[in-house]
């Protein structure tokens, strides 16, 4: 749901050196040094780690972790609740003994199934729109933050798209694209972009002032050299925990479209869609908003967890970004 | 002062037209001819051609988002072949419920965040800053729809203590009005309230770190006095901007919880709206909340003078 | 003999685990009689804040008294409660912070600030705490206090704000003032007026005050006794005049060595011969501002500026915060665009050079910035810092790294630094790496700028000598920049005191600092602190 979220610096590292702290004399800590092994020791970190790969596993594994097909229509047992059991018969004419790990939805497809699958199309669309707006975000916030003349423009562009709201630009886009994997990604990526301008642009405005690139501008660096070499490098740790959270808050994104009927083709199985057919019925069979919105929140927490960890490691300040 | 206001002013009206350009693009560059996609699925040919001379579809693409844009000036959104009525007019009987579900939300949130992330900060690293910030990671993952469904499941269904869904208008009795929507904007607000602690606890600790509070404790003031006098008085400018900011947080909220909670507001009318192709009411409604969104961050822009008495001109 | 005010017992105070010592401080024991300025003096990391803070019940939570006692008029302080801590500060203990910029809350007008301290800790009536803080700001001398009570911070100067601090802290007339380094971050001519008012504040209320400064001209102006501090333990203690005529300790003598004689030293003049490696024509430069009715606005930090630096000299710009010193350097080397005017720098026009002709400009003019912490990439080994100019311009990697190698023999660093990273480095270490990179260069003219204003004294006077050296086996121009007129005292040829932009004295050193012709020029010498006094050692470095 947090299609817009705001990225503040954290502050346990800050608040722990007091002002009145007798560090006047020792240089300050370094940026980015040991910070895997802060990340290691961050238990949050950890935690949402741990998390995520069960969850990436359960996606890759689908088809060793469950025997039935996500799309398996089975009329005799629809709308059943967690644990019901019965015997089908397999392609073979064979009995097999089938029990509803999380119920069936109103098709009679097995729930369990649908959500194993489901984590796959989550963590897809995930990843990609955090690929995607990393990499559009950062081109467009190091030309605004680096070249003053195109700053203007690209900035009240970034302005305009970021007054609009994320979920109405991607229920239009999806709408007027048609629904599919592509279209959606896209949908969801093109609000996101902005958050990642304005952090890398303000990154890069708060490097070009630093002391070290006017000593390279003053040893004829060119400018490219300059923004490979002294710019760049600066937006990376930033960028990593920026990126985490926009994988969380694009997995959201994709539920809600799909949720609200407007995401994936409703065939397809994601957690949204899930749980959209669930509604009409959920005030019987709760399950079937239950298990697959347990795994989204527990997938987004996770991710969030990660990102939180991650800011905490690196330099607190460097998040400082709406 | 006067300045200030003329350039704060004079600086949203780019952004009101990039806007105004991306939502008018945004039928124009779907494949097909905009005014049978705007007519929608059920409009005679007889629709259509009025469509489009109206939008001057002859005309070249610049002359005819100065068409558009001069309508959309005067209110007048065109109509909505799906629902037969004037857009505006949808718009007025939607008003109403999302303006009471954001208002109570903001107000619901705000309440509650602001002393609690003041209060983590203060007690830094103590359990309740550890349960705050749990709340708010956990806060801002859980998906509004999951909370809402949850809270109808235990408040509605098993507790019988709410209605399960609905809406009163404020006309039909202020007290029913405030009853329904209360599981609503709980739902809403939890992840405002999850945002909003994490960023006042944010910035009361880096005002708390600011040499003023050690000024103001070598006065020999309390710590309660150093926190409010001078921490929270500080940070309300991070804090204000925040509540602008996650305004667009708000709206896309406020669309899954009025379709949750079956509310019949401007976020069911837009989903309503695109599931049935009527593309008139969805440019118009995207077009008002990104308006919204723009006039609140300028009033939180103004509201600085009155809290940072360094912004002059 | 009057009781003390302040009596600190064998203090000690633990620092964290994990630094670079055990103890913030360690077994110090000294006391503050009534009516006297007692001054503790170190270098940064010397635990001098950390006593003051100590005192005022302030201190950071990491830190912890471990043993020994802190007594004010008496009562002791170490484990008293939170709350009596609180009754006693303002009341009987005040104390005033390093810098008045951040120290007043921004959002509060300066007069409720004042008048927090009397809602606290008395009963007064709100129309008698208004008279009483009225009162004060008169006597903190500040102009119409009528104006200054409903003023926000932000509109006041530093030195203004350093006042209401002032008034704040001594309005309950303690018995007590810590002043934490309270001019350091002041012009020298605020600075004066400051010290003049601290020591007139503190005869007419006969309160003790604890001075902590790393500043022997400052101890020289306020001080009846000093004590010196170095890594958290005490030096030397005694009299004022006793510690500066006669140090008993080796650290104490070098302090005070280190602090630059007011007299230039005599130096051998440039011969007329010698090219001109800079000449600035007019060279000015401002800041358009367009109103929204189209006016434009045109402020200019620096204008008609006119100097020249023959190879192998040194020019000093001496000015205070403001005066335009800064944006002349920056113009000079083209970090900024100068708006007007000409820098001729082997007589070809580096003002308006084209972006082709820039490149090969760049090579003959460095800059060594101010703050040895931010002006080396944090993320390239110091090597790789170094050789990134020669690199640009054509020089093979090992060329580059062997150039590199001689260059910090020469700075005296081991050439095992080249594969090291900045902040393995301190500070003086930093900014001689800045050096050898900007020789690495081989340039013609070196632009210092504040380039040992953030060092201890110690360090600057070392890098001080190693840019004379430089310059002389180089016969490199030096355009030092620099707001101590003590410093460019020492290493300067010619000097230009800049004030507002302008240039308004232009001469030899030995000229500017004896015989000083611009009024404002003579007002800057007379501000110095210490400047009347005759140190243990004066124009050592002559």
């Amino acid at each position: 749901m947090s299609s817009a979220i705001v990225h503040e610096p954290s502050s346990s590292d800050s608040a722990a050196e007091d002002p009145v702290a007798p560090t006047e004399g020792l240089p300050p800590v370094q940026r980015n040094l040991g910070v895997w092994s802060r990340v290691r020791r961050n238990v949050s970190a950890q935690i949402g780690a741990a998390l995520i790969a069960v969850i990436v596993l359960m996606g890759v594994g689908a088809p060793l972790l469950s025997a039935w097909d996500p799309d398996g229509i089975n009329p005799a047992a629809r709308n059943k609740t967690p644990g019901y059991e019965t015997t089908i018969r397999d392609d073979d004419g064979n009995k097999v003994a089938y029990r509803a790990l999380m119920g069936t939805d109103t098709l009679g497809r097995d729930i369990y199934t649908r959500v194993l699958y489901g984590a796959r199309v989550s963590l897809v669309i995930g990843v990609s729109v955090a690929a995607l707006s990393v990499a559009i975000g950062l081109a467009l916030g190091v030309v605004a933050g680096y070249f003053r003349w195109l700053d203007g423009l690209v900035m009240r562009f970034m302005d305009g798209l970021m007054a609009i709201p994320a979920i109405l630009l991607a229920i239009a886009l999806v709408s007027l694209s048609g629904a599919s994997l592509t279209t959606v990604i896209i949908a969801i990526t093109i609000p996101q972009v902005p958050t990642v301008v304005r952090l890398v642009r303000s990154i890069v405005l708060m490097i070009r002032e630093e002391p070290y690139v006017e000593a390279a501008i003053s040893v004829g660096t060119p400018t490219p050299k300059i923004l490979w070499r002294h710019v760049l490098p600066n937006t990376f740790a930033p960028l990593i925990v920026q990126a985490t959270f926009l994988c969380g808050s694009a997995i959201l994104l994709e539920a809600i479209l799909s949720f609200l009927g407007v995401g994936m083709p409703s065939d397809v199985p994601t957690w949204g869609n899930i749980m959209a057919e669930g509604r009409s019925l959920f005030q019987i069979y709760p399950h079937m908003i239950l298990f697959p919105g347990i795994f989204l929140a527990v997938t987004v927490l996770a991710i969030n967890m990660l990102g939180d960890g991650l800011r905490d490691s690196i330099d607190p300040r460097m998040s400082k970004q709406l | 002062m006067l300045m200030y206001l003329c350039r704060r002013i004079a600086a949203i009206v780019p952004v009101v037209l990039i806007v105004g350009v991306l939502v008018f693009l945004m039928l124009r560059l779907t494949p097909g001819d905009p005014a049978a996609v705007i007519a929608g699925n059920s409009a005679s040919s007889e629709d259509i051609a009025q469509i489009r001379s109206q939008l001057g579809l002859d005309q070249p693409i610049a002359a005819q988002f100065f068409i558009w844009a001069g309508k959309m000036v005067v209110g007048d959104f065109g109509e909505s072949f799906f629902y037969k009525k004037t857009v505006a007019s949808l718009i007025v009987d939607r008003l109403e419920p999302t303006l009471a579900l954001a208002v109570l939300t903001i107000i619901l949130a705000t309440v509650i965040s602001v002393p609690l992330g003041a209060l983590a900060a203060y007690r830094q690293g103590s359990w309740v800053d550890r349960v705050v910030m749990g709340f708010s990671v956990l806060g801002f993952s859980a998906p509004v729809f999951v909370i809402g469904y949850l809270l109808i499941y235990v408040f509605s269904v098993k507790l019988g203590w709410f209605p399960v869904q609905g809406y009163q208008r404020l006309s039909d009795g202020f007290g029913g009005f405030i009853y329904r929507l209360i599981l609503p904007s709980i739902t809403l607000s939890i992840v405002y309230i999850a945002l909003l602690a994490r960023m006042t606890r944010t910035s009361v600790l880096e005002v708390l770190n600011e040499d003023y509070v050690r000024t103001a404790r070598s006065k020999g003031l309390s710590s309660m006095k150093v926190l409010v006098r001078h921490a929270l008085r500080n940070a309300a400018v991070p804090i204000v901007t925040v509540i602008g900011v996650s305004i667009a947080l708000l709206i896309s909220g406020v669309v899954v919880t009025e379709s949750v909670f079956n509310i019949p507001g401007l976020g069911r009318l837009t989903v309503d709206a695109v599931l049935a192709r009527d593309y008139p009411t969805v440019q118009a409604v995207v077009l008002l909340f990104s308006l919204t969104y723009v006039v609140i961050n300028l009033t939180i822009d103004l509201l600085y003078l009155v809290l940072d008495p360094r912004i002059r001109y | 003999m009057n009781a003390p005010v302040l009596d600190v017992r064998n203090l000690r105070i633990r620092l964290p685990a994990g630094g670079d010592r055990a103890y913030a401080v360690n077994d110090v024991s000294f006391t503050v009689s009534p009516g006297e300025v007692v001054c503790l003096v170190g270098e940064s990391g010397s635990g001098k804040s950390v006593i003051s803070f100590s005192v005022m019940g302030l201190l950071a939570k990491a830190l912890e008294i471990e043993s020994g006692g802190i007594a004010l008029q008496g009562e002791n302080l170490v484990g008293a409660s939170e709350a009596r801590l609180r009754a006693l500060r303002c009341t009987r203990m005040g104390m005033i912070f390093q810098e008045p910029m951040t120290a007043l809350n921004p959002v509060m007008r300066c007069g409720a600030q004042i008048d927090e301290v009397l809602r606290e800790h008395t009963d007064l009536s709100a129309s008698m705490r208004k008279t009483r803080v009225l009162e004060m700001i008169r006597q903190v001398r500040l102009p119409d206090p009528e104006r200054m009570y409903t003023s926000f911070p932000h509109q006041l100067s530093g030195g203004q704000r350093q006042r209401v601090m002032i008034a704040m802290a001594l309005i309950l007339e303690p018995a007590l003032l810590i002043a934490d380094e309270p001019t350091t971050a002041l012009d020298v001519t605020t600075q004066a007026q400051i010290l003049k008012l601290i020591k007139e504040m503190q005869q007419t209320k006969g309160a003790g005050v604890l001075f902590i400064t790393h500043d022997f001209g400052v101890v020289a102006e306020i001080a009846d006794r000093v004590i010196v501090l170095k890594h958290g333990s005490l030096v030397e203690m005694g009299g004022a005049t006793e510690v500066l005529m006669r140090p008993q300790q080796a650290y104490t003598r070098m302090l005070i060595d280190a602090v630059p004689a007011h007299d230039p030293p005599a130096r051998q003049p440039i011969a007329e011969t010698e090219p001109f490696a800079l000449r600035t024509v007019d060279l000015a430069k401002s800041y358009n501002t367009i109103s929204l009715l189209g006016r434009k606005r045109s402020v200019a930090a620096a204008s008609e500026v006119n100097i020249e630096i023959r190879r192998g000299q040194t020019l000093g710009i001496v000015g205070e915060s403001g005066s335009g010193k800064s944006t002349v350097a920056r113009c000079i080397a083209r970090l900024i665009d100068p708006s007007e005017g000409r820098v001729l720098i082997g007589g070809k026009d580096f003002a308006s050079a084209r972006l082709d002709q820039l490149h090969a400009m760049r090579r003959k003019v460095q800059v060594i910035f101010q703050d040895p912490y931010r002006s080396l990439s944090p993320r390239r080994t110091v090597g790789a810092s170094i050789i990134e100019g020669p690199m640009n311009y054509g020089i093979g990697r090992e060329e580059a790294m062997q150039r590199a190698r001689k260059l910090l023999d020469i700075l005296r660093l081991e050439p095992s630094a080249l594969d090291r990273y900045p902040h393995e480095f301190s500070g003086g270490q930093r900014q001689r790496i800045c050096i050898a990179r900007a020789l690495a260069m081989e340039p013609e003219l070196l632009i210092a700028d504040e380039a040992v204003s953030a060092l201890d004294v110690s360090v600057q006077a070392q890098v001080l000598r190693l840019l004379e050296e430089i310059r002389h086996s180089l016969n490199l121009a030096v355009l030092f920049i620099t707001h101590d007129l003590r410093v460019a005292a020492q290493v300067c040829d010619l000097v230009a005191v800049m004030c507002k932009g302008r240039v308004v004295e232009y001469g030899s050193a030995m000229q500017i600092f004896t015989a000083p012709q611009h009024e404002y020029t003579r007002a800057l010498l007379d501000a110095a602190p210490g400047r009347h006094f005759a140190f243990a050692q004066a124009g050592a470095a002559a």
